[in-house]
């Protein structure tokens, strides 16, 4: 995956650049928006990262230049402005996700990586298959290994959240935003335990767990350990 | 405060120009009124002697001057002591006086002349008399002119005009001269103003706009005014306090964070424990940004100004939603929640902040509803644990009324004793009993500045035992 970061201050891109290259995927950097924007028109990227107060040319400018061109990259905004009419902002403008600074990196890299898998298709599929444990989302059935697993509805949608992004890490605020539709800072560990719910109906029963805890990022639904 | 000052205020420049309309007005009114009457008065004059010369004619017998001067002078005989303002003046043929208190006729009068005002001089008197008179030529060409004395008359108008000259004076000067002294005291009002205002910012920021409790347009300009200062100090006395607390709130985070970083660096042997140590490290920070961001979003909520966020807001199934995200946490600190029945109420509200505010009250009634044996233990003046023998328990309920809506989270913990209850409102006031709890210490004021700025109140309640907080927003 290559990743375009655009953004004024060289000590946090030359961060992002480092740890996106360590987690294996291609960075570039553009230090104001239109060098952004011209580097952005290039294509070839997978995401762009998009700080929004930007020197020559502002973040929400050089995204909408690009969705009026027909260019349908996913965009990170990434800012210090973090109400939530701010955000609403930022998506309005064209932005795919909204983080806020100051962030984790393991949660703006899980955020580029679902933003990423978006870009691809088969967002839409019907049966969504993770090893044996099978969701169809027509019938809304959830089964492992043939046994019939019963799910509250919001049990279902955390699944079929995880599931959509197997193999991926998901964050708890992701988790927060994309299945309850809230967009704050949780004081306590409310995701976890409902995480853990779903666990022992998907998990405890079955020799091979498939739901597991990426420490100090999030989860991620996947065959194997590794 | 200078003379012209009070001469180029709007009061002052108001009543001058009422005084203006009202002497030009009246002063046209007067001329006209004499005009007319001295006009009326000569005509009715002119119809008299008119109607004098026929009866003179007819008792005469004809229009010779002899016949006439007979006439004459039996209605001199006659009538003279009762018309003493009666002038004639008679003349022959020849054009020599023949008879007539007149010593002559009015200058260039001939029989010709269609008659009117002239003036005459009486012996002995010192001055010309205004008289209205009527000339008439006679067939043996005599002249004969009748006439009336109107001096008093004349004199009578003039003097009515003196007076209502000096009366349009003398209201002239009252009217500017009321409106001088207004002109003044409204410059002392706001002279009186303009000192307390230049002494607020020069910093006295509790001084506040002279009232005089008359209820004038002033004591209402200070009361509002007075109202607005009022909440521009409490705002700075807010700032004033979130400074002081950032100083002592995040320092003591912010060194704890330094200390773990530093110890990490001092004592970690292995690779895994420099980890372990730069992990509570980023820890340390993230609790630090939770403090920062929720320090933020009060200091936005009371600048107060989302208005334009706010949208059709369905209250039963956002509390529902919120207790449904934390009812498995509740559970698993050990605790029932219950929830009421939640009628759907809609009301106008920013979404997001009053689901912060119903999860903030959830989280802190699962915190310190699970935490009594922990908090009894830390807390030597608490009541006897009597209420640790029951299992906790919290009740989440939506009672909706005639204009408000009350969303009510209780709980059987400690609760919060009642001089304490305003306090644990105010920013970082956790009370020293939850100190070991994890928070920020911003739940509860968080709550209250969202209730605020709906219109709403937070009342925290005794749940006897526990704490019922209810949050009431108008509908």
């Amino acid at each position: 995956m290559r990743v375009l970061i655009i953004e004024d201050d060289s000590e946090t891109a030359n961060f992002l650049i480092k740890a996106m290259r360590e987690s294996g995927h291609g960075a570039e950097w553009a230090a104001d928006g239109i060098t952004g924007l011209d580097l952005a028109r290039e294509g070839a990227f997978d995401v762009l990262l998009v700080d929004r107060m930007l020197p020559e040319l502002d973040g929400l400018s050089v995204i909408q230049t690009l969705r009026k061109e027909g260019n349908q990259t996913p965009v990170l905004v990434l800012s210090a402005l973090g109400e939530v009419d701010d955000r609403v902002k930022g998506l309005k403008a064209g932005g795919d996700d909204y983080l806020t600074k100051p962030y984790a990196f393991a949660e703006l890299l899980a955020r580029v990586e679902a933003l990423s898998r978006r870009a691809t298709p088969g967002e839409q599929a019907t049966r969504l298959v993770v090893g044996d444990l099978v969701l169809d989302r027509l019938s809304h059935a959830v089964t492992r290994a043939g046994e019939t697993i019963t799910l509250q509805p919001r049990e279902y949608r955390l699944l079929e959240y995880l599931m959509k992004h197997a193999g991926q890490v998901v964050t708890r605020t992701m988790l927060l935003e994309n299945v309850w539709d809230y967009h704050f800072d949780p004081q306590t560990n409310v995701i976890d335990v409902h995480v853990s719910r779903l666990r022992s109906k998907i998990d405890k029963a079955f020799d091979k767990p498939l739901l597991h805890t990426v420490r100090g990022a999030g989860y991620v639904v996947r065959e194997t350990e590794s | 405060m200078t003379p012209r000052a009070a001469l180029s205020t709007t009061v002052f420049g108001l009543s001058a120009l009422g005084v203006a309309a009202y002497l030009v007005v009246t002063a046209a009114l007067v001329a006209l009124v004499v005009w007319q009457s001295n006009r009326n008065f000569a005509a009715e004059v002119l119809d008299t002697l008119s109607a004098e010369a026929e009866t003179i004619i007819a008792m005469a017998g004809d229009r010779s001057s002899q016949a006439i001067n007979a006439g004459l002078q039996r209605l001199h005989t006659r009538d003279q002591h009762h018309h003493p303002n009666r002038l004639y003046f008679l003349s022959g043929p020849d054009g020599r006086k023949l008879a007539g208190n007149l010593a002559q006729p009015p200058v260039g009068w001939s029989g010709k002349t269609t008659g009117g005002l002239f003036s005459y001089k009486t012996n002995g008197a010192p001055s010309l008399r205004t008289a209205a008179g009527l000339p008439l030529a006679l067939d043996d060409g005599g002249f004969l002119v009748i006439a009336r004395d109107i001096e008093d008359q004349r004199k009578f108008v003039n003097r009515v005009r003196w007076i209502a000259l000096l009366a349009i004076a003398a209201i002239a000067m009252g009217g500017l001269s009321l409106g001088f002294l207004a002109s003044r005291r409204v410059l002392s009002r706001v002279e009186k103003l303009t000192t307390a205002t230049q002494s607020i910012m020069a910093g006295n920021l509790s001084g506040r706009l002279p009232v005089q409790n008359s209820g004038d347009e002033f004591d209402r300009l200070s009361d509002s005014v007075n109202a607005m200062l009022e909440r521009i100090e409490q705002l700075m006395g807010g700032m004033k306090e979130v400074s002081d607390n950032i100083a002592h709130d995040l320092k003591t985070p912010l060194n704890r964070l330094r200390n773990r970083a530093e110890n990490a660096l001092r004592t970690a042997r292995t690779k895994d424990e420099l980890s372990a140590g730069l992990g509570q490290t980023i820890e340390a920070a993230d609790e630090i940004i939770k403090t920062f961001n929720a320090l933020l979003l009060i200091a936005r909520l009371e600048a107060g100004a989302i208005e334009e966020t706010k949208a059709p807001v369905a209250l039963g199934s956002l509390v529902a939603g919120a207790a449904e995200l934390y009812e498995p946490l509740a559970e698993e600190a050990g605790l029932r929640m219950q929830i009421g029945h939640l009628p759907e109420v809609t009301i106008m509200a920013n979404q997001q902040l009053i689901i912060q505010a119903v999860i903030n009250l959830i989280d802190n009634s699962i915190k310190y509803g699970s935490k009594h044996s922990a908090v009894l233990a830390a807390a030597p003046d608490a009541d006897p644990p009597h209420h640790a023998v029951h299992p906790g328990q919290i009740t989440v309920d939506l009672v909706k009324h005639a204009h408000s809506v009350d969303i009510v989270i209780a709980d059987n913990g400690p609760g919060i004793s009642e001089h304490d209850r305003q306090r644990v409102l105010d920013r970082f006031v956790r009370l020293d009993k939850s100190r070991s709890l994890p928070g920020t210490g911003l739940g509860l004021s968080l709550v209250s500045a969202v209730a605020r700025l709906h219109g709403g109140t937070l009342r925290l309640e005794d749940n006897a035992p526990g704490l019922r907080a209810v949050l009431r927003l108008p509908i």
